[in-house]
């Protein structure tokens, strides 16, 4: 934060000062044009809206339980979930779904970006298939997988991880390309070795590019598993959900609604926490 | 004596003199049709200071690069002849802005005492005690010190410099003379600064090469009275500005009224 507290110098704007009040051909100065100094907790208030909003509208009746269930209902629901067990048994597979296809989706993105970026053999073998990879939507490849790999779990880890790799190869490719030739200049002049200009060079320049394919690849896993466990499943919150489509339990859909929410808000936390981390280089907007 | 790797430039050993640590024959480099550098000679003694002036466009920058074998994509033809260690200094100062300062000096450093000659490199440029700061938090000078600290780490018999100054206020620039004349003095490179600075020239250089269109126009020597890289003040006004004159005058520039 010291590079931020040296951006937060007090400004001293005239108009607010009243010697200069009544001039007019005095302007303020000093004014910023980024967004200013970040807010820990500041995230949490558009969620935190939605809800209040959600609750004012159940207590007051003007939401129907039928259409939407009121939220104590919802905690109600987890809390008895949660007793019997059937939560945490549902959480637990869904959540091993997706990690397991986000660990492989990001393993293999990764690498075909970096075969893609490093070498024009790589780029004219890889980068045209992921293209088109990209442009056919992943959800129209169910049905071949189901044909070939069953409904068991390969299916659906594989569904996943044909999601996630997209975004992690196509942003990590463009981070590397994006690397300034002035680097790989410089790295030649000092006499880097390729195994060094990779270590030292190529993987920190792309660093800021994989993480963005992250974020989208941490979103794209858990659409792609709400996906495949609401086709053809047996266990996951989403099976849970489809199943309490068809006893009309608002509140268990809603319930598993809100923990899709959570997963996905933790989740894409975890990975702006890594990503400060690891970018401490960096002086951007986002601070 | 080593010569660039890649196919445009033959190694010639015998061709070159064992006293100079530098030598060029005959270079022809070009981009498209246009001829950049059309046949230039040049040699530099171990430990000399050559400056090489010419207006934007001469070719100037173009013979750094082909003398810091940067030039691969580019057609042409002559003789090279560097040493074995040669540091570039760019105009930027090209700090890697993922790495600390320390990690920038010790880049590309394979010695097990690389840390160690890292910071008394960074103690020298004044920068002790920042090894730990991000590139992006010195400031333009600081950061083109630690480029100076980078290049002289690796105790180079040629230290090309390509306008490295070009892009600091005038004071601070001033300063970073000083400094340069030191740490020149005391690792004893060949230097080959790019520079079109006529008073930094002067200020820094034994021996001024005045480029122009891609051809050495005109060589002179400075005196130590007037510059150059030996210590002590120079004495001779007189001189400075005469020599001043002549080398605007080699520029094609109309010099202004004596100041």
């Amino acid at each position: 934060m010291s590079a931020a507290a040296v951006l937060d110098r007090p400004a001293v704007e005239p108009h607010q000062d009243p010697a200069l009040a009544g001039r007019d051909d005095v302007r303020p100065t000093g004014r910023r044009l980024g967004p200013g100094r970040r807010h820990r907790l500041a995230w949490l208030l558009g969620p935190g809206v939605l809800l209040a909003l959600w609750t004012v509208s159940s207590a007051t009746g003007l939401l129907d339980p039928r259409v939407l269930s009121e939220p104590w209902t919802v905690v109600a629901t987890a809390g008895e979930l949660l007793a019997d067990g059937r939560l945490q048994e549902n959480l637990a597979i869904s959540a091993q779904r997706a990690g397991l296809g986000l660990f492989f989706g990001i393993v293999v993105g990764a690498l075909l970006a970096l075969f893609s970026g490093l070498s024009r053999v790589g780029e004219a073998l890889i980068d045209g298939p992921v293209q088109i990879k990209r442009a056919i939507p992943g959800l129209a490849l169910i049905p071949l997988l189901i044909l070939w790999f069953g409904i068991d779990e390969t299916m659906k880890v594989l569904t996943i991880t044909l999601g996630v790799f997209v975004p992690i190869y196509l942003q990590t490719h463009a981070g590397l390309r994006g690397i300034d030739l002035r680097y790989v200049e410089l790295a030649q002049t000092v006499g880097l070795s390729r195994a060094a200009f990779i270590r030292k060079v190529v993987l920190p320049g792309a660093l800021p590019g994989f993480f963005l394919g992250l974020r989208f690849a941490v979103t794209g896993a858990w659409v792609s598993l709400v996906v495949v466990e609401q086709i053809n499943a047996t266990s996951g919150i989403g099976y849970m959900m489809e199943l309490a489509r068809t006893y009309g339990q608002t509140n268990i859909i809603v319930l598993g609604l809100a923990v899709y929410g959570i997963l996905g808000l933790i989740s894409d936390g975890a990975v702006r926490f890594l990503e400060r981390k690891a970018l401490t280089w960096q002086r951007t907007l986002a601070g | 004596m080593a010569t660039h790797p890649g196919g445009l430039t033959a190694v010639a050993p015998f061709r070159t003199a064992p006293s100079s640590a530098v030598s060029v024959r005959d270079l022809i480099r070009s981009f498209g049709p246009k001829g950049v550098l059309n046949g230039v000679d040049l040699d530099i003694a171990p430990g000399e200071f050559v400056a090489l002036l010419g207006p934007s466009g001469c070719g100037k920058s173009t013979l750094l690069r082909a003398l810091a074998g940067l030039d691969h994509d580019v057609r042409g033809s002559g003789v090279i002849s560097v040493p074995e260690r040669v540091s570039v200094v760019f105009q930027d100062s090209r700090l890697l802005p993922w790495d600390t300062v320390l990690g920038n000096v010790t880049l590309g450093l394979r010695e097990h005492d690389a840390e160690t000659r890292a910071r008394k490199a960074l103690a020298e440029v004044g920068l002790a005690g920042r090894e730990k700061s991000w590139p992006h938090e010195l400031s333009g000078g600081e950061q083109q010190r630690v480029a100076l600290a980078r290049s002289l780490v690796r105790e180079p018999q040629l230290l090309l410099a390509d306008e490295p100054f070009g892009a600091l206020d005038a004071l601070t620039r001033i300063k970073m003379h000083g400094l340069l004349r030191d740490l020149v003095a005391a690792h004893r490179p060949a230097v080959l600064l790019v520079t079109h600075d006529v008073d930094e020239a002067i200020a820094l250089a034994d021996r001024i090469v005045v480029l122009d269109s891609g051809r050495v126009a005109t060589v002179r020597t400075v005196a130590p009275e007037i510059g150059g890289s030996a210590a002590g003040t120079p004495t001779d006004a007189a001189g400075h500005e005469a020599l001043r004159r002549e080398l605007l005058n080699d520029l094609g520039v109309e010099p202004a009224a004596s100041r």
